[in-house]
This record gives C-alpha cells, structure tokens and sequence, in this order.
C-alpha cells in the first residue's frame, strides 16, 4: 500500500458530475441554428450567406479583441459569441449592406455582452441589442425587404448588400423587379397586413416561402429545430409554450372582436419573427428568469406585447422589443416569485 | 396537479438520476473480511458525546464485551470487535479528518472469534423504556450514514405521536449495494428489529420504501411478511436522494416535514433497513454492534463487493483484502454524491460507513478557466428543497452569507450535491454552501 503514498489527494462531494457543460450546450444551439441558416441561404442567395458570415466574424472577432483587451483568455471556446453572430443574421433583411451587419456584430457583442460583463452577466439577448441599435441606426435599410426565391438570387448579389459605408445603398428595385415579383416589393406579410390590409397564405407562412429576415420566414423548420433542443434537454420548453400560448390567446381575443380589421390567430402565430423569437430568443437562458412561475410569466409578458405592438402598435413586428422588455424584468420577475421551499410553514415573521 | 402525479408514482419532485453503477457489486454476496492484526475502535463513532472507555492497555477483552460506555443519552457504548489485547489509546483519523481518540487491539491471531459474550433477553416482556435502554446498550446507531444514535429516535418528545414508522431500504446513492444485500439475505432480521421499533413507539404503520431498481429486495421482503405483520412494502421511484429522510416521508406520506423540524413533527420516524437488522439481530441475544456490511467498490478496486467488515478496521487492511488498482485514487466513504473522501489509509471503519469507493482523481476540465453561471436553471430544477442554489451561488461569490440565510433559506440545504452535479458550469454550488452554512451558524452562535 505505501506504493501509494501514505497521504491521500482530498476532494469534496459531489464526485459526480453531468457530462453536459456549457461549451456542449451552446454546441448544440449551433447545431439546431444551422439548419435556419440554410434554408435562409436556399430562399435568399448569396446575398443572405454573405451577411451570416460577416455577423458571425464580426462578433467573433470582437470578443476576442474584448477578451485581449480586457486581459482575459480568450472566450470563444464556449461558443456564444457564435451563437449571437448568427442569431443577429437571421434577424435581419438579406440584402442588407454587409457593414451595417459588422456593425451590429460588434455593438452585440460589446454592448450587449462584455459591458456587462461577459456570458452570464448580460441583461439582454445580446443579438437583439445588436438589431435594436441597428433599427434606430438604419431604419430605412433594416425594413428594406427583397422577396424569398428570387431566380437570381444564385447568380448575383442583392445590389445594396455591397454598399460603402455611410453612403445611400444602390436601390434594389431593379432586382426585386428582374425576380418578377408581382406588386408589392416583396414586402413582408406582416406590413402587408398592416398597412394595406393584405393577407397571406398560411401554408406560405408555414413553410417559410414569403419574404422577410433571413431566418425567420419558415415557423415548420424553427419548430422542429426548437423540438430538437427540447428534446436534447437544452431549452425550457416552457417559454416557448407560454409566447406562443399567450400570442394566440391574445391574438384570438382580437380577432373575435372583429375578423375584418384583425388578423386570424394562426397568421400571428406564422408570420413575423415570433416563433424565431420564442424559440432562439426569449429562451436564451442568460435574460430568462430562473423560477418556475417566472418563467411562465416572463413567456406570456413577451407574447402579450408583441401582439400588443402587432396590432396597435406602429411598427409591424414587436417581437424584439417584446422580448427585451422581458429581459428587463427578468431580475424583478426572478425577486418576486422565488419558490415555496419544501416544508415551509405559511408566513413567518422573523 | 404536478403533486397529483408524483403522490401515484411514489415520488418528490426534482432530484436527479445518475448513472448507478450499482451492476459493480449488485449480484455479489456478502463476504466476511479477515481480520486485521490491529483494530482502532474510535470512541466517536456516532453523532453526540464520545464513549467513556472502561477497559485499560494491557487488558484482554473477548469479542463483543462492552469496551467503552454511553457518555449520557446521546450517546452509546462500544462494544469489542475482536478477541484480543488492548495495546493503548491512539489518534486515528475519523472520516471527517479530524483526530479521534480510539482503542487500539491487537487481534489474537489464533482466536476462533467467537462472539462469547451476551445472553438471550426476553423482548416480548420489556417495555417501551427498557427497549430504549436495550437499544442504547446494543451500541446500533443510524447505518445508513448519518450515525445518530437510534435510542434517542425511539424517545419520543412529550405531546408528539409516531403514527407511522418508515424503513428506508432506497440506497439511492450510487455504487453502493450494501442494503440492497442485506434485504436479499437478511429480510428476517429486518422484520424482526422493526417488530421491536414498532412496540417502542407504538405505531399503527409501517411501511418499508424501496427504490424501483431493487424488485429482488421487495420480492425477498414480501416473501417473509406475514398479513398479521401488518407491514407495506412500497416500491418508490429510483431517483436520488429518495433516501432522504424528508423526501421518502413526502414520497410515501405525502407529508412534508416543516423547514428546519423533525420527522416527528409530522407524525413519523425513518430507520435504515440496515439499522433495523442490526437491532433484530442483536437485541434478542443482548449483543452489541461490532460489525457492519459495507460495499467496497469504484474503479480503483480490484474485486468490488460486498463485504462484511469489523468495525475498527483501517481501510488499508480492507483494501489489501479487496485489491487496490495502480493509479492516484480518490477514496470516498459511502457514495458519491455526499461521501468525503479521506486522508489517510489509517482511517478506520465506522458504524456510519456504508461503502468505500475508491476512483480515480477526475482531471478537472476547464483548465480553471471558470465559466460563470450561465442561468440555465438546471439547479433550480434539481433542488429537492426547491431552494434558488443560482441565486444562492450569486450571492456566496459576493460573501452575503446573511442574505443568504435570511431571504433564499441556505440553512435548510441538505447538502445532497444535486445542484453541483448538473450545473454545465461546474460551479462548487453545494461547497460553497457548506462553508456559508458553517459561517452563518457560527455568527448566530455568537449574537
């Protein structure tokens, strides 16, 4: 026994540990955005892969350049600055100048995440800190849509998405024209809706074949990404469950007071960037509350105001805003609905 | 509706479920263990004052005689693991690390080791008090782990009725096989020392809760109740730590015992099953405790099993009984979720001790680059307190030991390491709750 030594190494309990960690989960967010991505880049071209990529380098590289600044390793490893690079790409119109999306790459990721302090100590979804500022930044480009499936959309760039910085992005009227689109410059079915009363097919809505942010436009493929990580026990299945649920109940309050002026339940639930924000967004688990009913009510406060926004609000979607207003209250939500503990007596004064 | 659920599938809510690894030793007999050239019978092998030896160096003892007696109520005597010679009072180390005062014997080599001491006493005629007293003297603490003293269990408070006794046959950590064995091939001696805890307390039920995993051990017990017995065998679910005292009462009572209280308080008390054998087999003889089955197990270990062991003996004679792998070890006493590890191969096994396990030393994976807590709420989902360990975590990092006491209950943390072992963060969460409990009952004991 001496071969041993005669002195032990000394641990603590637990000495068992769950495989999962951090790097793993943030992985497996990647894997279940990837596939968003691709059928963002099959509906939108080489304009839309272009601007995924650059979002992506563009908060890569701040985080490191945050992390050598500050003097820290390097955080890459843990894969979060990816996550919020795509992320921030799927929020936004494919045919976006490139530079306005480094731009939002870096304001997510410096603004949004190291001011704080890094992974875990942001208060907002950092990719929609990142779209938020590039909304007030660039109203016109942000809202600037061009239509899903264009025929040239393989063979040549959205013309505004190599625009210098600071000056007027080349028109993309021509383009949008050359994709024989009828009407409407491939305006999103959420302005459509709300600004000339114009509906769209749901099945379109579904399956993603309308025009709108690179990785929005499919509510069937979010789905089944979002079952996916519910399934590997990565998301809390109860956020998305109390946006959506609180939407269409909201939604159908609206609509059964009068079918002529609000949409159906089922077009809000589809179209927009709901379902890409109640499954990728709302659940980033950093801005989310920790609680059991906090969690429930932080879910229904987002679906709530996006509707609310939707339908009376000026602009067409609410769902970013909705949803940093949920990240706001997380810390209030978090204090005031800390759970019964086990065994303990009704109201104790100390 | 969630209670609903869990109250028809005998359960609590959240916990966890680690891997069991209990396919180790599972399906391996109970073997006695040679005995050592020298046991070391620590004074203090229980919670409570330490025994008062009554034997001096040089005396002889014979296997069985008391050696050391009962220092007031919470406490019991010691009784010899061994014929043989007490050579002196020595140091040893306990599990915890600290130094302990203990009996050193040297075993007479040629001893048959049998037990010559004690004599048949009539259970059915004592009552209640005597049997308390009969308890004391048989030495038998908590088994399980937690080494109360069981006597002081039976005494209950005035005003205060046990209604229903519960023996905890879970063994929800993992590795260990221990009571698993004992019910498979001891189901006798449970019965019977629950037959003597009933008249005790006098209680109308008993219930014995083992976990989904064990069907053998529920089939065994079944075969041996008799109707009038009037005991249940409730299968409850596997799932760590269903042998909590608190959760097992919630699993099968559906009662929950009040933050900071007592079984009693909700009208019950929770025995091992390994305690319960121990006093069905040692009260009718009027013998006291000198052994106990533990699991030696883990990867470090050449022939894992289970292995019948006297108390006293250093770990490092049961290792060389067992075989010990090459490699820099982690040797844990009872499982590995609450069981500390110790320092010394000297350290000798106790009453409380239901397994070594030895493993090898992790390699920690972030190279101490710590992430910090990401929120996920896993933690939160685990707790079978339902407490807020995140919250808690947040607040241990920043020294608000009394925040954390006051408004998100730390003392009422068990200490079960289930926040710790699903955090993708790998923070200490229950180390560093261990350390701010210490603090906060130090600065109470001070105002």
């Amino acid at each position: 026994m001496t071969a041993h030594g005669s002195i032990l190494e000394l641990q603590v309990s637990p000495h068992l540990h769950t495989k999962v960690n951090v790097s793993s989960i943030m992985l497996h967010v990647v894997y279940s955005i990837v596939p968003v991505c691709l059928f963002g880049v099959y509906q939108f071209g080489w304009s839309a892969l272009a601007l995924i990529v650059t979002t992506t380098l563009s908060c890569l590289l701040t985080e490191r350049v945050v992390c050598w600044a500050a003097g820290k390793p390097s955080t890459l490893g843990d894969c979060s600055a990816l996550i919020t690079g795509l992320l921030l790409a799927l929020t936004l119109p494919p045919g976006l100048p490139l530079w306005m999306g480094a731009v939002g790459g870096v304001v997510s990721i410096a603004l949004g995440k190291a001011l704080f302090g890094g992974i875990g100590f942001n208060l907002f979804n950092p990719a929609l800190v990142g779209r938020a500022f590039l909304q007030a930044a660039f109203p016109v480009a942000i809202t600037t849509w061009t239509p899903a499936g264009a025929p040239q959309r393989f063979t040549s760039f959205v013309p505004s998405t190599f625009a210098w910085p600071f000056s007027r992005p080349a028109s993309v009227d021509a383009w949008i024209a050359a994709a024989g689109v009828d009407g409407f410059t491939g305006a999103t079915p959420l302005s459509l809706q709300k600004f000339s009363h114009i509906g769209t097919d749901i099945g379109d809505l579904f399956l993603g074949t309308t025009a709108g942010s690179i990785g929005e436009t499919s509510a069937l493929l979010i789905l089944v990404c979002g079952i996916f990580l519910i399934w590997q026990g990565l998301m809390d299945w109860r956020i998305p469950t109390a946006v959506l649920g609180t939407a269409f109940i909201t939604s159908l309050a609206f609509y059964v007071l009068n079918p002529g002026i609000y949409p159906s339940p089922a077009f809000m639930m589809f179209s927009g960037g709901l379902m890409l924000g109640a499954i990728f967004m709302a659940t980033d688990m950093v801005g989310s509350p920790v609680t059991p009913l906090g969690v429930w009510i932080y879910g229904a406060v987002i679906g709530l105001v996006t509707v609310v926004i939707r339908l009376k609000g000026g602009l067409p979607d609410g769902v970013m805003y909705a949803i940093l207003l949920g990240n706001a209250l997380t810390p209030l939500i978090d204090q005031w609905t800390q759970p019964r503990i086990f065994g303990q007596r009704k109201k104790q004064h100390v | 509706m969630l209670g609903l659920l869990n109250q028809w599938r005998r359960t609590f809510s959240h916990g966890l479920h680690p891997p069991e690894h209990k396919e180790l030793t599972a399906k391996r007999p109970v073997v006695r263990l040679p005995f050592p050239e020298v046991l070391y019978v620590p004074l203090s092998q229980h919670t409570g004052a330490p025994a008062k030896p009554i034997v001096r160096p040089g005396q002889e003892v014979v296997r069985g005689e008391p050696i050391a007696e009962a220092d007031g109520f919470v406490s019991v005597p010691m009784h010899a693991p061994a014929t043989g010679r007490v050579r002196s009072f020595e140091a040893v180390p306990s599990p915890r690390g600290r130094l302990v005062r203990a009996i050193a014997i040297d075993v007479y080599p040629s001893s048959d080791q049998a037990v010559l001491y004690g004599a048949p006493q009539d259970i059915d005629a004592m009552s209640p008090a005597e049997l308390i007293l009969a308890v004391q003297e048989s030495g038998v603490v908590g088994l399980g782990g937690a080494a109360f003293p069981t006597h002081v269990k039976l005494r209950v408070p005035e005003g205060k009725h046990i209604d229903t006794i519960i023996v905890n046959g879970c063994e929800c950590e993992p590795y260990l096989t221990t009571d698993h064995r004992l019910m498979l091939e001891q189901p006798g001696a449970v019965l019977k020392g629950l037959a003597i805890i009933r008249k005790a307390l006098g209680a109308e039920r008993a219930i014995i809760g083992i976990e989904a995993n064990k069907p053998d051990a529920v089939a065994a017990l079944r075969s041996v109740i008799r109707p009038e017995d009037g005991v249940e065998v409730c299968v409850v679910e596997s799932k760590y730590p269903q042998g909590a005292e608190k959760m097992l009462i919630k699993s099968l009572l559906n009662r929950e015992v009040p933050a900071g209280g007592l079984p009693v308080e909700v009208g019950a008390a929770v025995f091992n099953v390994a305690t319960l054998a121990q006093i069905g087999e040692l009260l009718p003889i009027h013998q006291g405790l000198i052994e106990r089955i533990m699991t030696v197990t883990g990867e470090g270990i050449e022939r894992p099993g289970n292995y019948l062991v006297p108390l006293g003996t250093p770990i490092r004679d049961v290792l060389r009984f067992t075989g010990l792998r090459e490699g820099n070890p982690r040797v844990i006493f009872g499982g590995p979720m609450m069981g500390p590890t110790i320092a010394s191969w000297d350290t000798p096994v106790t009453k409380g001790v239901s397994g070594i396990l030895v493993l090898p030393q992790a390699v920690p994976e972030n190279n101490g680059s710590a992430i910090p807590c990401i929120k996920c709420g896993a933690c939160v989902n685990a707790c079978p307190i339902h407490l807020n360990p995140c919250f808690l975590g947040q607040l241990a990092r920043k020294r608000r030991y009394d925040a954390m006491d006051r408004q998100y209950h730390l003392l009422d943390c068990f200490e079960c390491g289930c926040c710790t072992y699903v955090c993708p963060a790998e923070i200490p969460l229950v180390q560093q709750f261990r350390v701010a409990k210490q603090i906060v009952r130090e600065r109470k004991a001070q105002a």
